[in-house]
């Protein structure tokens, strides 16, 4: 079975899913992204969903398990680059991961991370 | 059951010159401070009589919706539109119409005059005949009016959504009448790709134009908000009267996580902090 | 007035790949009759909500893709059909937050909500039908 490669970049993860992703491999990232954040001791996940064209409540829901389980573990996830068409759509929807930080690129993802963890003490929330 | 009494057709064909005399003569006599020019009455009213004569003939005369009354229609739209242009008022058009009765009554009346209950049936039928017509000119001028609107409103909907970059990063939606879910829709797309083409990290929804907020304009406000958020964006709401904030909080609208502002300059202030930029008066050393 | 139906297809629904080609299909369809950007996004996203009902609680099944005209207006109609357990409380399964599954529970009130009509007949025991439709 095909797998969401899963990139390391110093201290964060970046995914990048630019596959229409059926259920199944969007189960095994999440499953994938959990190990790796451990093997590495990462402190933040960048997942980049600018190709994407549809998120629905599957793929929305596992955005915010990926989330929960990454606070869990210590690391932070910002998603990036949601598309303007699937915003809309995902709040029409009802799903508006709260708990889910968000940035527009990759570049102003990564900052996000960094000035939440090492910036001023009450940058993580 | 008109089509096989009426004697109409025949009266036509045979007194059409004479009738449309009438016609014209009448309405040329009753001389109202709008009406149309001698001339443009003649050429009207001979194109009209000529195509309802033939229509008659169909013997069709209880619907004037079938085809046989296609050319009557076709000719009674143009005139209704070129009478609206022209600033013809639909009464005006309508009277052009229904102003036939009177010399075809009593052309029914000389012919038919004799058997009363015939009369009363020709008549009838006469006078629901025209008067479908002119409602109809009355119709074509309603749906001119509409269209126009129609168009009207598009207009104002591509001018009335403009998103102004005030910062670097800080992007203003102000928001100027009524807003309603075609509108916001078309608000909420053009800020959010706005707001991906700028790479603005805030934007400033300012609403002291919008008169009215009801429980749906909210709603749609926080759903623009949220997809912001989605994106990466936070947004800020300002521009909230104080009647609006009363009756944000009497339909029970949770605003609690959207940063509201009373003014764009509160707003634009906060904007300025978040992204890391300040503004001060020079102090003279 | 009256809605036509200008063309069909099926499509079967049988696994989570079936899902991913529907949503291609849906995308598909939707631009060629010309759905802006935000339009097809909401019908892809409702058809995937309810292909994978289908799929996961109906035991696979079918979607019909239809092109519909009211005489003024074209839309796209996606009805899905299975034969599944069916439904027991219709009022409850389209609450938001439901689910029977370990999902989310937004499927069926969030397809709801990305289209403009909406109907379902489900019968426990013999399966359920779920039929949005969408206007250009």
């Amino acid at each position: 079975m095909d797998r969401i490669p899963i990139l390391r970049m110093s201290e964060f993860l970046l995914v990048t899913i630019q596959v229409d992703m059926h259920d199944r491999l969007a189960m095994a990232l999440q499953e994938d992204l959990t190990d790796q954040i451990v093997r590495h001791r990462s402190h933040g996940v960048l997942i980049d969903i600018s190709t994407l064209e549809v998120v629905d409540s599957f793929i929305g829901r596992m955005i915010g398990n990926i989330a929960g389980m990454s606070r869990i573990l210590d690391a932070e996830t910002v998603v990036v680059g949601m598309r303007p068409a699937v915003a809309i759509t995902l709040v029409e929807l009802g799903l508006s991961l709260p708990g889910v930080r968000t940035a527009l690129d990759v570049d102003k993802g990564m900052q996000l991370l960094r000035t939440s963890l090492h910036g001023t003490s009450n940058g993580a929330s | 059951m008109t089509k096989v009494a009426s004697r109409l057709p025949d009266i036509l064909k045979r007194h059409d010159a004479a009738i449309l005399k009438e016609w014209v003569n009448e309405q040329l006599s009753v001389s109202r401070p709008e009406a149309m020019k001698e001339s443009a009455l003649r050429e009207h009213a001979q194109r009209f009589f000529g195509l309802f004569r033939d229509a008659v003939q169909s013997g069709e005369l209880g619907d004037v919706s079938g085809p046989a009354w296609a050319a009557v229609r076709e000719m009674l739209g143009e005139l209704s539109q070129s009478c609206t242009t022209l600033g013809y008022t639909p009464t005006e058009t309508a009277t052009f119409v229904l102003s036939l009765k009177q010399p075809l009554f009593t052309r029914l009346r000389q012919e038919v005059g004799r058997d009363a209950e015939a009369l009363a049936d020709e008549t009838w039928a006469v006078t629901g005949l025209l008067d479908q017509l002119g409602l109809y000119t009355t119709e074509v001028f309603l749906k001119g009016r509409e269209d126009l609107i129609r168009r009207q409103q598009q207009d104002m909907m591509e001018l009335s959504t403009p998103v102004v970059q005030l910062w670097d990063n800080v992007l203003a939606l102000p928001l100027i009448g009524t807003l309603d879910s075609a509108r916001t829709q078309i608000v909420m797309e053009n800020l959010l790709h706005k707001i991906v083409e700028t790479g603005a990290a805030i934007a400033i929804i300012d609403i002291t134009g919008v008169p009215t907020v009801d429980t749906l304009v909210a709603q749609h406000l926080l759903k623009t908000v949220a997809a912001a958020r989605l994106m990466g964006a936070d947004c800020i709401i300002s521009g909230i009267r104080p009647q609006i904030a009363q009756t944000i909080v009497h339909l029970g609208v949770e605003l609690a996580n959207v940063v509201t502002k009373a003014t764009l300059a509160d707003a634009f202030q906060i904007a300025l902090q978040k992204t890391g930029a300040s503004i001060g008066k020079a102090t003279a050393r | 007035m009256a809605t036509a139906v200008s063309a069909e297809e099926m499509r079967p629904l049988g696994s989570s790949e079936d899902v991913v080609v529907v949503r291609q299909v849906v995308r598909a369809l939707a631009v060629k009759l010309g759905f802006s950007l935000v339009d097809q996004t909401k019908m892809v996203t409702a058809a995937s909500e309810l292909a994978r009902n289908t799929v996961d609680y109906g035991g696979g099944g079918t979607v019909r893709l239809q092109t519909i005209t009211d005489g003024k207006r074209i839309g796209l109609r996606l009805t899905f059909e299975d034969k599944g357990p069916g439904i027991e409380d219709l009022a409850l399964a389209l609450k938001d937050g439901y689910t029977s599954g370990g999902g989310l529970g937004l499927g069926l009130g969030g397809a709801k909500r990305l289209s403009n009509e909406f109907e379902i007949v489900s019968r426990p025991g013999e399966g359920t039908r779920v039929s949005i439709a969408r206007w250009r």
